[in-house]
């Protein structure tokens, strides 16, 4: 799918206007908040194991390609296939190439946002294949032919009422008459009608949190339980997952393991936590034939070494959603591409260019929440300024804004200038109040539109003191 | 005595003057010399935050010059300090003469609640303010400067004070600088929010240590018609009842 994020101010708006986004977003939202304050609140020395998850992620991007080499070399000794992909493109066709070569009909698909970001799903329609997602969130957002609207929980942005009526549109064989009144209903129907597509799919392709350099592992964590299932019962699995997702040893992903469940859901680990190692060995009761990795770059590698690098500490928690405002107020789907909120609004011009994107790190108040609960200790706020600087260096900044800033730079840098506007704007702005407030101001419609504007007292504070002085 | 420099804020300067006399009084009354000194225009913050560093790093260096030679810079602002503190010396080039003027400053700078209480030391306050306040906890000052308690202990101080917490009073108000005119919608649905708790509270005053954050949720209170007061906090530290609220006149203050 094509990025929309040139269209956010009016998607917002929308997803503002929007009813049953919003009863979704406050039915859950704070939820998330209230889940991860009690972890926290339980773990004495939960901050301090962020400074180490920071710590053991900011070693890796140091020596990023060592980890890799000795990551592919131990997977090739377990038996299984390395592929690197530049771009999107790249891998894409290299998994097409795969399923080509298993004459695969049915693939079923963990979770995974790196397969959003190469749009997978759409490659492999188009390619005759039948891909099915077979985490529930990700498989209502599958059948509504949508993006997923969280990193964790793709499918938050619907109501019980939306997904009942999906599933009566879709599953079509299933009794009319059958009772999808409440949530443990739609779950059961869910499964059942994955249940088949396990033991009939050619290919199952998964995503990884974690890639352990010192095993050549890459771990899963689900709630579902449906990882295992995809990646067990198919003779070819794949996992298609991003560069920076190395960490050196099992002990490393464990640390990550830790923070990574009780920042996402407040739960101290996750319900499944799977390590996936090569593919089935001779004594195995069962696993896959063949095992691939696909390792995606997709401009992460350019993001080295750059004031951007924090942001490849993401470990995909998505606290930061749950604890923005603006997320929470507009919601997924506002931000126009695969990750949305704080986040989002940093990855995104990296991966699309800030000429595509520059709405996302500007619609933030930097109020510091992302930050202050990020697991890895991510600054959030400071790149997306880092973005805004990036924007105003390659003059994106949108022209009026970029004139307001030049009269008020103009009129800073010089006191006396400075003291008479302002002493000329204290005097319109209390004059234009009625009732102490101005209701409309023709300049500042963006404020008066809403709220009225406090008037001004009359004189500025310099002056008064001055006054007050002689 | 120890000189004080206070620096009023852009906003203070041209809004709401009382806010800076309010501040004057408080400091001069814990026992400092307040200066208002020459030269002072606005931080910068809205040019850092718009991504024009050059321009930041100008006024960042007209403000050092202007601040030099102070005891201590105090700021009615969580945010104005926060640039001072934090973000000043991010924007020179460590080692430089710049950067190190920057550290000094900051190390120098307090934002005005903080300063009571942990330079000044204020244990009691003669004051007196008929209200039943909430506190908002203003974002930079929050998790910039870890301003928390600060505001909330010099409040109970004040005779007529009594203090009830909303929910969320660290959720952002929506204001956000230039945010809240670039995207008002969404600006104007998180005040909507800071506005549900606020009532929900039962106060009947505001009480926030930055003009911005107070003149958002002053503007959507009234345009919403409720008669919630909004008051910066060295308002009723100062025992200023006699200015009207925010965006109220001296009718609706009776
Ligand atoms: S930036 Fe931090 S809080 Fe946000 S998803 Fe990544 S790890 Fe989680």
């Amino acid at each position: 799918m094509q990025p929309e994020t040139a269209r956010f101010k009016e998607l917002s708006r929308a997803a503002l206007a929007n009813d049953q986004l919003q009863r979704s977003m406050v039915a859950t939202g704070p939820q998330f908040v209230l889940k991860r304050a009690k972890a926290r609140a339980a773990l004495p020395e939960f901050d301090d194991l962020r400074n180490a998850a920071r710590d053991i992620k900011n070693h890796v991007l140091a020596h990023l390609d060592v980890y890799l080499e000795k990551f592919e070399a131990r997977v090739q000794a377990a038996g299984g296939h390395v592929h690197w992909a530049e771009t999107a493109e790249e891998a894409r066709a290299i998994i097409l190439n795969i399923c080509a070569a298993k004459k695969a009909r049915l693939i079923t698909k963990g979770k995974s946002m790196v397969s959003e970001e190469v749009g997978l799903n759409e490659a492999l329609e188009g390619a005759g294949h039948t891909p099915v997602e077979t985490d529930l969130g990700e498989y209502l957002i599958q059948i509504r032919n949508e993006r997923p609207s969280h990193i964790i929980a793709p499918a938050v942005h619907l109501r019980r009422e939306q997904i009942e009526a999906d599933f009566r549109r879709v599953h079509t064989d299933l009794d009319p008459a059958r009772d999808l009144s409440h949530i443990p209903a739609l779950v059961e129907e869910a499964r059942r009608v994955l249940r088949q597509n396990y033991l009939d799919a050619d290919v199952g392709i998964t995503g990884a949190n974690f890639l352990v350099a010192g095993t050549g592992s890459a771990i899963i964590v689900t709630n579902e339980g449906n990882g295992d299932l995809t990646r067990l019962m198919p003779e070819t699995h794949i996992v298609i997952t991003s560069i920076e997702k190395i960490v050196p040893t099992l002990e490393d992903a464990s640390t990550l393991l830790r923070v990574l469940a009780r920042s996402a859901t407040g739960q101290d680990i996750s319900t499944y936590t799977t390590l996936m190692t090569g593919p089935r060995r001779a004594a195995d009761p069962d696993g896959p034939e063949e095992f691939h990795i696909v390792l995606l770059d997709n401009g992460r590698s350019q993001v080295l070494g750059t004031e951007f690098q924090d942001m490849l500490r993401c470990i995909r928690c998505g606290a930061c959603l749950n604890h923005c405002p603006v997320y929470q107020a507009v919601g997924g789907h506002a931000y126009g591409w695969v990750y949305p909120g704080p986040i989002g609004s940093v990855v995104t011009p990296a991966l699309i260019g800030i000429e595509n994107a520059a709405n996302l790190p500007n619609a933030s108040t930097f109020c510091g929440r992302c930050e202050d609960v990020c697991p890895v200790r991510i600054p959030l706020p400071r790149l997306l300024r880092h973005w805004r600087e990036r924007e105003f260096e390659q003059h994106l900044t949108p022209r009026t804004v970029r004139s307001g800033l030049g009269a008020w730079a103009f009129l800073a840098k010089r006191p006396k200038l400075y003291g008479l506007a302002m002493r000329l704007a204290a005097r319109f702005l209390n004059w234009r109040g009625r009732a102490g407030r101005i209701a409309s101001l023709p300049l500042a419609r963006g404020w008066t539109r809403t709220r009225d504007l406090p008037a001004a007292q009359g004189k500025t504070f310099t002056e008064l003191w001055r006054e007050r002085q002689k | 005595m120890p000189r004080v420099a206070l620096f009023p804020t852009c906003l203070v300067d041209v809004m709401r003057p009382s806010v800076g006399f309010a501040a004057a009084r408080l400091i001069e009354q814990a026992g400092f010399a307040v200066t208002v000194p020459e030269g002072l225009t606005c931080c910068g913050q809205p040019a850092f935050n718009s991504g024009d560093r050059k321009t930041a790093r100008a006024l960042a260096r007209r403000t050092m010059t202007a601040l030099a030679g102070f005891d201590f810079v105090v700021l009615p602002s969580g945010s104005c300090a926060g640039m001072m503190v934090k973000h000043y010396p991010e924007l020179f080039e460590a080692g430089s003469a710049d950067h190190t003027a920057a550290l000094a400053l900051a190390a120098r700078t307090h934002e005005l609640t903080a300063f009571l209480v942990h330079i000044a030391r204020v244990n009691n306050l003669a004051s007196e303010f008929p209200a039943r306040a909430t506190y908002h906890d203003s974002c930079a000052g929050l998790r910039e400067l870890g301003i928390k308690s600060e505001p909330r202990q010099l409040l109970k101080k004040v005779a007529g004070v009594t203090l009830m917490e909303m929910e969320d009073a660290e959720v952002c108000c929506g204001f956000g600088g230039t945010f809240c005119v670039k995207y008002p919608e969404i600006s104007t649905r998180m005040t909507d929010k800071k506005v549900e708790r606020i009532i929900a509270s039962g106060a009947d005053t505001v009480v926030a240590g930055d003009l911005g954050c107070l003149m958002t949720m002053a503007g959507r209170l009234k345009r919403l018609g409720s008669d919630i007061r909004v008051r910066h906090v060295a308002e009723v530290l100062a025992g200023d009842y006699a200015t009207p609220p925010l965006a109220e006149d001296d009718g609706d203050a009776a």
